[in-house]
């Protein structure tokens, strides 16, 4: 175990009595509670801790947030590791083991590194003039950049951890709890609005946390503090530390991710979800979310050691951590003035300060020159020197166009380059929510322009970077959103005083010339994890992929994981540049959510395993289930497939309950069928209209079946629909369609005819259904039902009556072409009815059937399914329904369209029968029937079988088709291929059982 | 054009990569051209380009109101494959994929594309027999196509959960060997520096305003870079194909709707293969910079501004974590939304319209990505000859009048 050599010995926002133990790469360290991996492993003095992308470059700890882009690191291991996390993010928690990702064997002797020498073959986009010859040698160059790309790997188990999701609303959603956000959460919460404020870190403060700032003369923290504490005295604010806020989408709908128990570890409880999903529908929202230094572009920027200034602050000041022993501080701008003093406090020895503009003047710059610190102006680091680690800056004097140096260079030696290049407002929300960006030269940043949605921001994200600035803008935005919320009392507080100096502009340079001897070749880096360079930059420009989605795409400069939150806005300075237009007139490029990458598992929530899509069982499942039956799935429901008796194989199953039905009476579960009681003064009008028959004639107590179809004329769903009394209508679908079609009636009454008064309502699940069929079905029911006259009770009629004591509809209606009645009861009653009439069924050997069964029994009779015998281009006509549609109507959904030329065609496909020539060969549903036979496809098609069974009440197979002109063709023989063979046909009409109905009407 | 190879990159590499020439000019829009195309994506692009190149028409100019393929040629995830159903769509898209196996030397430029096969799966008895019908139909239409068992499917695609006590068990899976992914942005670069070096100008940041018509003719559009004389106006809008046709007087059958889609961070390669799923509803694959790149369904309104949200996407993860339960700890990195046109049908619009000189490439929906090769070639032809080729003349306009519909809803599922 090391010692944490650089760790001051006092301050900072840790808690030296917790000490935690970790691994890195294999090797055991300690760091403090209140650590982040980065800062232990800085504490530690490692300061190596990846690879980049393209060359493996050594890469080192570069920032202290959620805009790192080398600090990638696989965290855990087993059915827990996560890849891709930012060191920089990550809360130290005792037995934390990371690695880093993309290098082998180790981060220190990476053999991918050897890339580096071939940098210049590898220019932006060299694969697309590449790896094209020989053309089949494709997919071998492709293994190669597919197995080198790619950051840290997969779990290979399942995810044993839980997400939850919170539905919200809110006055006022503060995104970020830095002096701004905090301000605003104040002045919001001050009026009684409901406020949400949500912050990334783990406590809220943010920039403030690794400044030595004072606000109204006390140190900084200890306005954090207080105001943290007034706000939690306040009932309606909501505190959600831990929490970004990644995605801004239309409607103010916002997206929050909680990170619940992460920085607990192993440690965690067991009760709370890990992560959790806030979905924020917010009335007004304040965007405070700070902003991210930028670097500077020079040669070399990229070794260990070279990190944003403000990042080094944090880390001495925040985390009590010197991350190097000698700086160098270079910076364009004021702000990395008191980087270098506190790191002079901290005990970093500052060689010098660089300042890019000519000559620094000022109270800071004093007070660097009083402590013996170089201050040297109108210089630039141009390039540095080092191993795994920088160990020199190269210094060197810009011209006054900042386009050349002059004069020689000068060496400093050092191992931490503390660079400041201005600052980028996060912008990303903003932009997120459509709002269009202005460019701000004095700042050479992006700015929020005009909103799109309710909101508005505040503090350094909208381009302040002062701190009472910040303070009275978030104390302004607040106190406007709870009032634009409805809040009246909303007025400003006022803000306290922060003391700063006058800052100087800074002076934007996006990239440092190269002193003139080695004008080309060094690399300067844009992109740190996508090893995007200046040159890239300009190639790109040179091509002609000018256009700001061009460069990011061909460059793929912010396409990484950190989607170049410290390299978009370099990229397009120099962009710019090259290409002689201004930053401004380049444009940005469009930020897309999520701010952070958000897991995929939070997303989905508790919606995975059994819950992705909650099985529908019907209340007589468990009946199933105990004797056995075999389930399939049909749509969401578990329907009983068939019921195997002992080692009975599926055919000789379905072959016994198909006999059943036919010679004594069989019983199936048809509660899944879809129900809808329709009512209203208009309910016949609807059936007239989505039905091609007609409904005027039919009686209460009778029942009718009818087909619907799509504007189209094609076939949408049937069912037998039943009148229960003037206005009152009982509606059937199939057990598939029962959402579509609600969905579907529930379109036009809302949207085409919102004057017809029907009011609908599904009841499927409010009914079990025992469907009973077979010649001894009246029998059955006789002996269980004394209070209808089963005599006077015609086919396609219903009555009320008692089962077994139970209440129940019951409708002599017929899927089997068998006498047969279905038992609707109330779906709690389902099982007492089913069991009933198995026990009184007894004696007539009552045999349970399952849905295989069931499409025997029909397809015998010729009954089509809808989705399983049409596709959604059959009409009536086609399947010989013509009877059914109506000639007298004026008008009905689809009535229009058999006007249309190709669909009134004589000679579309028909359905038919098909009779093998082998009575014994079944051929599988799906099979092409083929007009010409030829050795080999391609081969004309006729059409194709849509249902082919085993008949066993015919002892032969018979089948289904759609055939084209098929009902001129009965007689005919047809071929159908098989992949191995072909199988011939006799075609003729779609009935093979009882076509005359007896049955059924006995 | 000069041309792109291992040689060319050493020479240039010798001077710093200073002399790479222009990828395409940037001239100022002509005042007269033969043809004008409306839209720089992928299908425009190719259209150009096939209208040099296999009909010796180089007065050409593509307008694109922004940047070059930054439609739904930018936005898509890149599935290519020609398994469909019916005999118009398998031809058509496989004309399509013969093209993308030689395009990189075609064009000379690398588009990726890479035939690591295209899964579709089958999770209960309904979907077992439309797949069924589906590969029989696609064989015999000389198209590939094969069955997979489930225990096939795990050892073609191991990270898919084959459990059969899954919520949806997979049951079993088309696989189309010759299907896979191509880069996006590579299509509409490759097939732009292609058609500049033809003669074709490709005027960016000039969006089209008006189609004027003189009689039933068409004889120029406006611009916001100034009025353009033609007599020969092609369509490839994509999502604002109805826009644009209403500039000329007509009304299509189109709804546009968001079509969302993501990126994870990017891993070591876990998927190697197209992954699509109508029932369960997402595909997904692994582009080669490690990302999995995944979509789903459209979101349900109509509308024209590119906007994702929230809770198509929430479906969309627990849909992927059903199929690959390893993936709920990967992050999503980036998610966006397209603008697709979709028709009653699900198939495209490729054809003549009844005015004069007009000609309409669009309709696509969720789908063309694919078919750009072929559906360029086939337009360029309609356009040169002022008659559909015989693989677009069944996506005519007319057939939404006659009934002769092409439905790939019905039995296609997902039709991505
Ligand atoms: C999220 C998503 C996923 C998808 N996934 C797949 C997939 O996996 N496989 C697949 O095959 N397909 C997929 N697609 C569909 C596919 O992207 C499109 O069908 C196809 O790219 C459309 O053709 P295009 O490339 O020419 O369209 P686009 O690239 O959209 O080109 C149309 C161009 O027209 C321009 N334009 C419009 N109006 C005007 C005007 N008035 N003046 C000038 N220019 C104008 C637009 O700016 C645009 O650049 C997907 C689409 C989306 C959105």
């Amino acid at each position: 175990m090391s010692r944490q050599v650089n760790r001051r010995p006092e301050g900072g926002r840790i808690d030296r009595d917790r000490s935690l133990g970790f691994t890195f790469n294999g090797r055991r360290y300690t760091g403090f509670a209140g650590d982040t991996l980065a800062s232990a492993l800085l504490a530690n003095g490692v300061m190596l801790v990846g690879r980049s992308f393209k060359f493996h470059r050594p890469r080192g700890i570069f920032s202290c947030g959620a805009e790192e882009p080398n600090a990638i690191v696989q965290l855990g291991a087993g059915a827990r590791t996560e890849p891709n996390l930012r060191a920089t993010q990550i809360e130290l928690f005792e037995g934390l083991e990371a690695a880093s990702v993309n290098c082998w064997p180790s981060v220190e002797f990476d053999a991918g590194a050897v890339s580096d020498w071939f940098s210049r073959l590898m220019p932006a986009g060299f694969y697309y003039k590449t790896f094209m010859w020989p053309a089949r040698f494709w997919p071998q160059y492709e293994y190669v950049i597919r197995h080198a790309a790619g950051l840290g790997r997969a779990p290979a188990e399942k995810d044993p951890d839980r997400y939850e999701k919170f539905h919200v609303h809110c006055d006022v959603l503060v995104a970020g709890g830095g002096p701004a956000g905090l301000a605003a959460a104040f002045a919001a919460g001050r009026s009684g609005a409901r406020v949400i404020l949500a912050d990334e870190h783990s406590e809220f403060g943010g920039a403030l946390l690794g400044l030595g700032a004072g606000i109204g003369g006390k140190p900084a923290i200890e306005w954090v503090e207080s105001t943290v504490g007034k706000l939690r005295g306040m009932a309606e604010v909501r505190l959600l530390p831990r929490s970004t806020v990644f995605g801004y989408y239309d409607h103010n709908d916002l997206g929050i991710a909680e990170r619940v128990t992460d920085h607990l570890g192993p440690a965690a409880p067991p009760g709370p979800p890990r992560q959790r999903l806030w979905k924020v529908r917010a009335k007004q929202v304040v965007l405070a979310a700070g902003a991210h230094e930028r670097p500077l572009v020079f040669a070399d920027n990229d070794r260990p050691g070279v990190m944003l200034a403000s990042a080094a602050q944090a880390y001495v000041n925040r985390y009590a951590v010197r991350p190097g022993e000698r700086a160098v501080v270079v910076t364009n701008n004021d702000s990395a003035y008191q980087v270098a003093l506190d790191l002079d406090d901290a005990g970093v020895k500052v060689a010098a300060l660089v300042d890019l503009r000519p000559a620094p003047e000022g109270p800071l710059a004093d007070a660097l020159r009083d402590r013996g610190i170089d201050v040297l102006g109108g210089r630039a680091v141009v390039a540095t020197s080092g191993g795994r680690r920088v160990d020199a800056v190269e210094v060197g004097r810009l011209n006054d166009d900042a386009d050349r140096i002059v004069g020689g260079t000068r060496r400093i030696n050092c191992d931490l380059v503390c660079v400041s290049g201005g600052w980028n407002p996060a912008v990303h929300l903003f932009s997120q929510s459509r709002g269009k960006l202005r460019f701000d030269a004095a700042g050479a940043c992006f700015t929020p322009g005009d909103s799109y949605q309710a909101e508005r921001s505040a503090g350094a994200c909208n381009g302040a970077f002062r701190l009472a600035d910040c303070l009275a803008q978030g104390l302004a935005a607040g106190a406007a959103a709870a009032r634009d919320a409805g809040f009246r009392k909303g007025r400003a507080p006022a803000a306290p005083k922060a003391p700063e100096p006058e800052a100087a502009p800074l002076r934007a340079v996006w990239r440092i010339p190269l002193p003139g001897d080695r004008a080309r070749g060094a690399k300067q880096f844009v992109d740190l994890q996508h090893d995007v360079t200046a040159a890239d930059v300009a190639l790109a420009a040179r091509e002609g992929y000018a256009a700001v989605e061009h460069l990011k795409r061909y460059t793929t400069t912010g396409m990484g994981t950190d989607q170049g939150k410290t390299s978009n806005v370099n990229a397009l300075g120099i962009l710019g540049q090259v290409t002689g237009t201004d930053i401004a007139g380049v444009g940005a490029t469009t930020f897309r959510p999520p701010y952070t990458p958000v897991g995929y598992g939070l997303l989905a929530g508790r919606d995975v395993d059994h819950l992705f899509d909650p099985a529908r069982r019907t209340p007589m499942h468990a009946w199933h289930e105990s004797v056995g039956a075999v389930f399939e799935d049909v749509g969401q429901w578990k329907r009983a497939w068939y019921y195997p008796r002992g080692a009975e194989s599926m055919r000789a199953a379905v072959d016994r309950e198909c006999l059943a039905v036919r010679n004594s009476v069989g019983i199936v579960d048809a509660s899944t069928l879809g129900k809808i009681d329709v009512q209203g003064a208009d309910a016949l009008e609807l059936l007239n209209r989505v039905y091609t028959n007609a409904w005027d004639t039919l009686k209460p107590g009778r029942c009718r079946y009818g087909l619907m179809l799509g504007e189209d004329g094609m076939l949408f769903d049937d069912g037998v629909t039943s009148c229960l009394g003037e206005n009152h209508y009982h509606m059937t679908t199939t057990t598939g369609g029962a959402e579509r079609v609600l969905a579907w009636l529930e379109q036009w009454l809302q949207t085409e005819w919102p004057r017809l008064k029907v009011y609908l309502t599904s009841v499927t699940t409010h009914w079990a259904v025992a469907a009973i069929q077979g010649p001894n079905a009246r029998r059955l029911l006789a002996e269980l039902c004394d209070d209808v006259d089963l005599g006077a009770f015609p086919f396609m009629s219903w009555r009320d009556g008692t089962v077994a004591g139970i209440p129940a509809r019951i409708f002599r209606v017929s899927f089997s072409g068998e006498l047969s009645y279905e038992i609707n009861v109330p779906s709690s009653l389902g099982v007492a009815l089913w069991q009933a009439l198995m026990t009184a069924g007894a004696r007539y050997g009552i045999t349970p059937y399952g849905t295989e069964a069931m499409l025997v029994l029909r397809a015998e009779k010729g009954y089509v399914v809808v989705g399983h015998d049409t596709d959604g281009t059959v009409t009536p006509q086609d399947l010989g329904m013509d009877w059914i549609v109506s000639k007298k109507k004026k008008d009905f959904l689809g009535k229009r369209s058999f006007a249309r030329s190709d669909t009134a065609r004589p000679d579309r496909k028909h359905l038919v029968g098909l009779l093998t020539e082998d009575p014994r060969e079944v051929v599988p549903e799906g099979s092409q029937i083929v007009e010409e036979v030829r050795p080999a496809p391609p081969m004309p098609m006729g059409g194709h079988v849509t249902s082919s069974y085993w008949s066993a009440a015919l002892g032969r197979s018979i089948a289904m088709a759609l055939l084209v002109n098929g009902r001129n063709r009965h007689g005919e023989t047809v071929t159908i291929s098989l992949p191995d063979r072909n199988v011939r046909a006799a075609v003729t009409k779609p009935v093979f059982y009882d076509p005359e109905g007896e049955k059924l009407r006995a | 054009m000069a041309k792109y190879s291992i040689f060319s990159l050493l020479r240039n590499a010798r001077d710093d990569h200073q002399n790479w020439p222009r990828v395409w000019r940037s001239p100022e829009p002509k005042d007269a051209y033969d043809v004008v195309i409306i839209g720089g994506g992928g299908h425009g692009l190719a259209t150009a380009y096939y209208l040099a190149r296999e009909h010796g028409i180089t007065s050409v100019a593509v307008l694109e109101k922004g940047w070059l393929g930054g439609g739904n040629t930018a936005r898509n995830t890149t599935i290519v494959r020609s398994n469909y159903l019916w005999d118009e769509s398998a031809a058509i898209y496989d004309k399509s994929l013969k093209l993308w196996e030689g395009l990189s030397q075609e064009l000379n430029f690398n588009v990726m594309f890479s035939q690591r096969g295209v899964l579709n799966l089958a999770h209960n008895q309904h979907d077992l027999r439309d797949l069924s019908r589906r590969i029989n139909a696609i064989r015999l239409n000389g198209v590939d196509s094969e069955f997979l068992t489930p225990a096939e499917i795990k050892a073609f695609c191991p990270i898919l959960n084959t459990s059969p006590k899954a919520r949806y068990p997979i049951l079993g899976a088309s696989l189309q060997r010759r299907g896979g992914n191509a880069r996006h942005d590579a299509v509409a670069w490759g097939y732009a520096r292609a058609a500049d070096a033809r003669g074709v100008d490709i005027i960016q940041n000039c969006e089209v305003t008006g189609i004027r018509r003189k009689g039933r003719k068409v004889v120029g559009v406006e611009t916001t870079r100034g009025v353009i004389k033609t007599g020969k106006v092609a369509s490839v809008a994509a999502g604002h194909t109805s826009v644009v046709a209403a500039m000329a007087g007509l009304r299509l059958p189109i709804e546009s709707h968001p079509l969302q889609a993501l990126v994870s961070e990017p891993i070591k390669p876990v998927l190697d293969t197209v992954v699509m799923s109508g029932l369960v509803h997402v595909y997904v694959s692994q582009s080669d910079r490690g990302e999995l790149i995944m979509g789903a369904g459209i979101d349900a309104h109509n509308s024209y501004a590119q906007r994702s949200g929230l809770h198509t996407i929430e479906h969309m993860m627990a849909s992927i974590i059903e199929l690959f339960p390893l993936v709920s700890r990967l992050r999503m990195m980036r998610q966006w939304a397209g603008v697709v046109d979709i028709c009653p049908d699900a198939s495209p619009i490729v054809g003549k319209t009844p005015v004069e000189g007009f000609y309409i490439n669009g309709g696509w929906g969720t789908g063309g990505f694919k078919a750009t090769p072929g559906s360029g070639w086939a337009f360029a032809y309609t356009i040169a000859n002022d008659r559909p080729h015989p693989l677009n003349e069944p996506f005519a306009l007319e057939r939404f009048s006659s009934g002769r519909l092409i439905d790939e809803h019905g039995a296609a599922g997902v039709a991505h």
